[in-house]
């Protein structure tokens, strides 16, 4: 019998990876690190194929630890590891590492406030029909509420790199949010990733959008859907949920009638949250729009197709944008 | 396992058993002021921990952060009011700190944290973790080139946590010889027996089926608690990693906390522990 001739981009892992070019940036930076000699150690748990490190071990396969499917097991590890003087870096899917190894994070990193790196990647609802276990809607609002952790979203590969750089010499632990490196292009070279710092896309005169990580490019699209329309959006990249850049969101608030977040969360607890906190803080009158998930599990579906049923893609956004303002009057 | 350690001087053996003693006195004194505490599972480990810290671990009196010390993670958190007086002999932290143990903002606490007390290699409290903790200690010296143990005291009731099977598998895997577990076989978790409320036996099999060096020995003889730890101090890295498991009793040394349920943790009234002083002194 004659074997099957399979096309091989149909099930080869590392030619899927192609498809990833944000994962790629993920194993570059971090073997720049390696070759400016931090003491880094790369670990995940059956997913290098998944977050792309198979690029990093070709390339530093010493720096390399498979750990197999012992989430808990890596988290903890990588904070004796820490302790021992190295800068572990740590990737499993986003729901894995804040839902199964919430505890681990909390005690033995956040409050030792040792230099491990958290990257929780295919975070939201990226992984599609892969259902509720592998979405992290939840993954702000936990790691959001450890105390000690910076909860950074990169909103393309190229910040993620530009991130990871920044926090290189960074004395305590980081959660980089990450999606599932197929983001659109937000950014071009000479980007510079600042701790708890924003960045702002234009100013709106009736409604700031301020997105984070997968949601920045959408919002950007949106902004220009709203702007045919003529309504004036401007939006600000949280790249950082926490700390949060305050000052940035008082600025929108001052400049903008109406406020709107956007991210691949659950509205409560995440950025809408976070944002909420600052605007009730500061006693502001600006109303505040939480898009997200609507405190719901996700449907089963493909990723392009649940942003679009959620309205987390550019004209969706757009659309939510514009209800709310109609609201508003 | 290939001897090439001295036996233990019988001079040795009785200085580990004073410093047990030493221990168990300590701990009923710190738990006199916090007014509660885990009397009997210290009890259990008294010897080991002895014998770790005058016998075994190599350690510098007054430099808690020697980059090349030996490491010793409680897993059984629980027990740190008999670590830390220990932690004071070495001159890791000032021996006034212990008088006012547990009170408000002294940083001893019935669970030992690596932020607040000095020679606290890493914190403990929710069983489970410091195998894993251990494991990535152990492994960072294939990095950083320095040369240590890492020592884990573990509970035999913190067993049931499976985290502790995912850091017995990739112990194993990746050959981490460095690293050795201690099992304080007490037999007790809070419920009741341990292989009542969920039994863990065959327990020496179980580690050697992960593919670890297993080894039971009587946790209250302190020749035997020397000499075995000593022995996998000496042993060369690229070994497979070791678990001793050391058969204890619950309380041991106070006649009535022996092997009794209620003795998990305790309080004591000023005649209760004048009996249980005049039966530590007297041991």
């Amino acid at each position: 019998m004659a074997s099957a001739q399979l096309n091989e981009g149909s099930w080869h892992l590392l030619m899927l990876l192609d498809q990833a070019p944000g994962l790629h940036a993920l194993s570059d930076a971090l073997s720049d690190l390696v070759e400016a000699g931090h003491p880094i150690v790369v670990g995940t748990a059956d997913l290098k194929y998944s977050n792309g490190l198979v690029r990093f071990q070709e390339t530093h396969p010493d720096r390399f630890v498979q750990f197999g499917i012992s989430e808990q097991n890596m988290i903890s590890a990588a904070a004796g590891m820490a302790a021992a003087g190295l800068q572990p870096y740590i990737a499993t899917f986003a729901s894995f590492m804040a839902l199964l190894g919430c505890e681990q994070v909390r005690t033995d990193v956040a409050y030792t406030g040792l230099p491990v790196r958290l990257i929780g990647h295919h975070t939201g609802i990226t992984l599609g029909f892969y259902g509720t276990s592998h979405h992290a809607t939840e993954d702000l609002a936990i790691m959001r509420s450890l105390a000690g952790l910076d909860v950074v979203a990169p909103a393309d590969g190229l910040a993620l790199g530009a991130a990871i750089r920044a926090y290189a010499d960074h004395p305590g632990p980081v959660y980089f949010r990450i999606g599932r490196g197929r983001d659109p292009d937000v950014y071009s070279a000479g980007y510079v990733h600042e701790r708890g710092g924003s960045v702002t896309h234009g100013r709106g005169g009736d409604l700031t959008i301020l997105a984070t990580g997968s949601m920045v490019h959408p919002s950007l699209e949106a902004r220009e859907l709203l702007d045919a329309q003529g309504v004036s959006a401007g939006v600000v990249d949280l790249h950082t949920v926490k700390p949060i850049d305050v000052e940035a969101i008082r600025r929108a608030a001052d400049e903008s009638p109406l406020l709107m977040t956007v991210e691949e969360h659950n509205v409560i607890g995440g950025l809408g949250g976070a944002v909420a906190e600052v605007l009730a803080t500061d006693g502001s009158g600006v109303p505040l729009h939480r898009h997200g998930i609507r405190d719901e599990y996700s449907l089963i579906g493909p990723p392009t197709h649940l942003y679009r049923h959620y309205r987390l893609d550019g004209p969706g956004i757009a659309a939510e944008a514009a209800a709310r303002l109609a609201q508003e009057g | 396992m290939t001897t090439t350690t001295p036996a233990p001087s019988p001079a040795e053996v009785e200085r580990i058993n004073e410093r047990a003693r030493f221990i168990r006195l300590e701990t009923v004194r710190l738990i006199s002021i916090a007014k509660t505490g885990h009397f009997a599972s210290t009890f259990s480990c008294a010897e080991l921990m002895a014998a770790l810290y005058y016998g075994v671990l190599r350690l510098r009196h007054g430099e808690p952060d020697w980059p090349d010390r030996d490491r010793f993670l409680l897993g059984k958190g629980h027990v740190a009011v008999g670590l830390y007086p220990l932690l004071a002999d070495w001159g890791f932290l000032d021996k006034d700190v212990l008088d006012e143990y547990t009170r408000l903002g002294n940083p001893l606490g019935d669970h030992p944290d690596m932020r607040k007390v000095p020679g606290v290699d890493f914190s403990s409290g929710s069983l489970g973790h410091n195998l894993s903790v251990g494991l990535g200690m152990a492994m960072a010296t294939r990095y950083t080139g320095r040369d240590y143990r890492v020592f884990v005291l573990l509970g035999d009731g913190e067993l049931h946590e499976g985290q502790n099977w995912e850091a017995a598998l990739a112990a194993a895997h990746h050959r981490v010889g460095n690293l050795i577990a201690i099992v304080d076989r007490n037999h007790y978790c809070l419920d009741g027996e341990v292989d009542d409320v969920n039994g863990i036996g065959p327990l020496a099999d179980k580690w050697r089926s992960f593919g670890w060096e297993a080894l039971t020995i009587d946790g209250h003889d302190s020749a035997v608690v020397l000499s075995t730890l000593r022995e996998l101090r000496d042993r060369r890295d690229d070994a497979a990693p070791a678990v001793v498991i050391a058969e204890t009793v619950k309380g041991k040394g106070v006649s009535f906390m022996e092997s009794e349920v209620g003795w998990h943790l305790g309080y004591l009234d000023s005649v209760d522990e004048s009996r249980v002083l005049a039966e530590l002194r007297g041991a």
